[in-house]
């Protein structure tokens, strides 16, 4: 399953991505997909360097489909993150 | 590991003797409560002060009528977040009048410590790169008081009545 | 209302102050989030899905003119231009950033408005009744006791770490709209034998995962005492208080562990020795607060029934309106007027700036510049005298807030659920949304009659979904959104928790299902029965079948 690095931006709470620049990014079409899992560990592995640098808050890895519009989260909960409210 | 009494950076002259370690022949203690429950004439008969250490399990209930005897009580914050040595203090202060020191160790956090002082607390083991100097800001955070507690001083509502000249 | 002396002032900007600095110091890594987190929850301030949320108080309920502007000025400002009332009469912005929060404080500050305590392990909000000092079966208005509780728990140093939150409401009419049943602490307001009023207090009441009905811990408490004995209250359960276990760390968790007399000979030992101590209120001080909460000036005016039965009888939208949301005011010629916030199709209790604008305009037109805020996430005016009845209505319907809906079917409780909140399992609004436009015809909601449906994304119950007529809990099952219903909760003075229907449902058949239940509630009906009182009578098996039995497959299919 692909995946990809969501956290939270520590100084304005937004919901960022990681890319492959370890940057944060609001647009999860802007974000770093990571296909295999030793790849996804290591990011993750670097994402929480960026926590203990006070970038962001709680990166984790979450499942991710991609689509021709994007890379889409399979969870209703990280869609919500990904693309706003539903209502 | 600093230690802070009153206002000042001060060395602590008391040896922290672990559960079941040897307690040594001479000078000041702190010890745990099972310690001092299982020998406190032989700790008292060294002729030095004793302290004993409370674990947040352990209300200064235990050693109610053993306090005109203790000069120190240590209460731990296991985490920060666990509040109940501030009602222990409050209680060795107002409910036992305890005069000797009563002293905060374990997660010891800048951001506490007037609470700490609020409810009794008179000395503070501090981990930090400026110990004194955050103690010191912490405690002038605030002027205002809308409860009473350990420290005696006087609340908004005590201060707004006391200007009224009618009030005996 | 209260208004502030230069001692309230002071410690607000000094809380503000060290709040920055707590900020300042998270943002540069002196503090970590874990050590971090229970400062900004200390000032309201939560990491939800999208932002950083903040949820302001208005204590009891009560709200000047100007601090709604000052909300309306927030959301603009700093937010994306609404806020959103709670089920404990507070506002909440969803987009907040953690590096603008001290300035929104300063904001708020200078309308006497503080986020103190509105989330942590402490005692927050003191929420009441939304019609105090007004409605006509109240003994006395609630609210000054209200206020002193206030000050007497901010930056309490002794409970700002208890083992969970610490949620206190407080009723002076014996039909309790304040739901002090399912409060950590709840006191309503009792005379005594020489008819002084005081107050019976209960202790253990909550929602959430374990969901309990609060014993009375004492019958009568002056109200000269009622700081120390909350002391005695908040000390047992400071030291006693499971902190093993998050979930088994609230009060009424250890009062039913130990059983109420148990906690109540420790309570009442502890009483003893602090009752005549600095906490017993000095009488100076309840006649200074007191005096705040003197009633407006009203004028002598004669009730306008005649000629409000004649508008009635020209304009039925009108009669509608009068009937659900115009509530009997104390004082002849007065009525209190509800403004739904639940329009259809609006997400519960949320409210754009410049509504909030409007709602402070009328307040100071109708209302001598007040407004108070319902747990029902309502807004109330009330003290509207009844000759602006008819001209306040149009004012309202333009804004739509004169949905006559109070009390019925539509008017849902909502918490914002997945849709914002990061401790969610299902999104709660559209579900009220779906429902709401399910019922959307007044007159069969108001034949319907009074009747709660309460809504919760999760456990954690902000909905209140036990103490609904119909209670719909969201949960997730495999990843996808269910929803459990429970029937007969009820947050009065009968209180009663909610009897779980039967599985989970998806969402396109809650609705469905409300309405198979609501079928069956009229068949069965007496004469003049709510709904609650006809499952109170027939019990749960007539709706079970009404919403799981063969018929109902069919209905579904």
């Amino acid at each position: 399953m692909a995946q990809m690095i969501i956290a939270n931006r520590l100084h304005d709470g937004a919901v960022v991505f990681l890319t492959a620049k370890e940057d944060w990014v609001r647009s999860i079409n802007d974000g770093l997909i990571l296909e295999d899992e030793a790849e996804q560990e290591r990011w993750l592995a670097t994402a929480k360097t960026h926590e203990a640098s006070c970038r962001v808050i709680d990166p984790i890895l979450i499942d991710v489909v991609v689509g021709e519009n994007g890379p889409r989260p399979t969870s209703i909960r990280e869609q919500i993150r990904a693309f706003g409210p539903t209502v | 590991m600093a230690l802070i009494r009153g206002n000042e950076l001060v060395a602590d002259e008391f040896a922290h003797v672990a559960d079941g370690a040897e307690i040594p022949a001479h000078g000041p203690v702190l010890v745990g409560l099972e310690q001092w429950q299982a020998g406190r004439e032989t700790l008292l008969a060294r002729g030095a002060p004793v302290g004993i250490r409370l674990r947040s399990d352990q209300s200064p209930e235990l050693v109610a009528s053993d306090l005109p005897r203790l000069a120190l009580v240590a209460l731990e914050f296991p985490k920060f977040r666990d509040g109940r040595a501030y009602s222990y203090a409050r209680i060795l202060r107002e409910r036992y009048g305890y005069k000797g020191e009563i002293r905060a160790v374990g997660d010891v956090l800048m951001e506490q410590l007037l609470f700490m002082v609020r409810t009794g607390f008179d000395a503070f083991e501090i981990e930090s790169d400026d110990p004194l100097g955050q103690f010191r800001t912490a405690i002038g955070d605030f002027s205002v008081w809308y409860q009473p507690a350990a420290d005696g001083r006087k609340t908004a509502v005590q201060l707004r009545h006391s200007r009224r000249p009618s009030s005996s | 209302m209260y208004r502030y002396d230069e001692f309230d002032h002071k410690l607000v900007a000094e809380r503000v102050a060290q709040f920055r600095r707590q900020v300042s110091r998270r943002l540069l890594g002196e503090l970590t989030e874990d050590q971090f987190r229970p400062l900004r929850l200390m000032n309201g301030l939560y990491l939800q899905l999208h932002a950083y949320m903040l949820r302001v108080n208005v204590p009891y309920g009560t709200l000047a003119s100007k601090q709604m502007r000052k909300f309306a000025h927030v959301a603009r400002t700093y937010d994306r231009g609404f806020g959103h009332f709670t089920t404990r009469q507070n506002i909440q912005y969803n987009w907040i950033k953690l590096e603008q929060t001290a300035d929104i404080l300063a904001a708020l500050a200078e309308v006497e408005v503080t986020a103190i305590q509105s989330s942590g392990n402490c005692v927050r909000n003191i929420t009441s009744d939304q019609y105090a000092g007004r409605a006509r079966d109240e003994i006395a208005d609630p609210r000054m006791y209200c206020e002193l509780l206030r000050q007497y728990s901010f930056l309490h140093p002794e409970f700002s770490y208890l083992p969970r939150k610490f949620k206190i409401a407080v009723t002076g009419s014996p039909n309790d709209r304040a739901a002090v049943a399912v409060h950590d602490i709840g006191m309503r307001m009792h005379l005594n034998e020489a008819g002084k009023p005081g107050f019976e207090v209960l202790v253990g009441g909550g929602l959430g995962r374990t969901p309990y009905i609060a014993h009375t811990i004492r019958k009568w408490v002056a109200p000269e005492h009622i700081l120390s004995y909350v002391e005695a209250i908040l000390r047992v359960y400071n030291i006693h208080g499971r902190r093993d276990n998050i979930h088994k760390a609230r009060i009424k968790i250890i009062v039913n562990q130990m059983g109420i007399d148990k906690y109540r000979t420790l309570v009442d030992e502890e009483w003893e020795r602090i009752k005549d101590g600095p906490l017993e209120i000095p009488q100076e001080e309840i006649d200074r607060i007191h005096a705040y909460f003197a009633p407006p000036p009203y004028e002598q005016l004669e009730d306008a029934t005649a000629s409000l039965d004649e508008l009635r009888s020209r304009d039925l939208s009108f009669d509608r309106w009068m009937k659900s949301n115009v509530v009997a005011h104390k004082v002849r010629g007065y009525a209190i007027v509800n403004l739904s916030l639940k329009a259809p199709g609006k997400p519960p209790g949320d409210v754009s700036a410049d509504v909030m604008d409007a709602v402070a305009d009328l307040a100071d037109r109708y209302s001598f510049g007040e407004i108070r805020v319902s747990h029902r996430q309502n807004l109330v005016l009330v003290d509207v005298r009844q000759n602006d009845l008819h001209a306040l209505w149009k004012e309202l319907q333009a804004l739509e807030l004169a949905t006559p809906n109070i009390g019925t079917i539509t008017d849902i409780i909502c918490c914002p659920g997945l849709d914002y909140c990061g401790l969610a399992n299902a999104r709660s609004i559209p579900v009220a949304q779906d429902i709401a436009r399910h019922f959307i015809d007044i007159d069969e909601a108001a034949d319907i009659g009074q009747f709660t449906i309460n809504i919760s994304g999760c456990m954690n119950a902000c909905g209140h979904h036990h103490v609904g007529h119909i209670g719909i809990l969201g949960v997730d099952k495999r990843g996808k959104e269910f929803f459990q219903l429970t029937l007969g909760g009820s947050s009065d003075q009968n209180a009663s928790l909610g009897e779980r229907l039967g599985p989970g449902l998806p969402q396109h058949e809650v609705p469905t299902a409300i309405a198979a239940i609501v079928a069956a509630y009229k068949e069965l009906r007496a004469d003049g029965e709510r709904f609650l009182d006809t499952y109170r009578r027939v019990g749960i098996e007539p709706f079970k079948e009404a919403v799981y039995g063969p018929e109902a497959k069919k209905a579904v299919a």
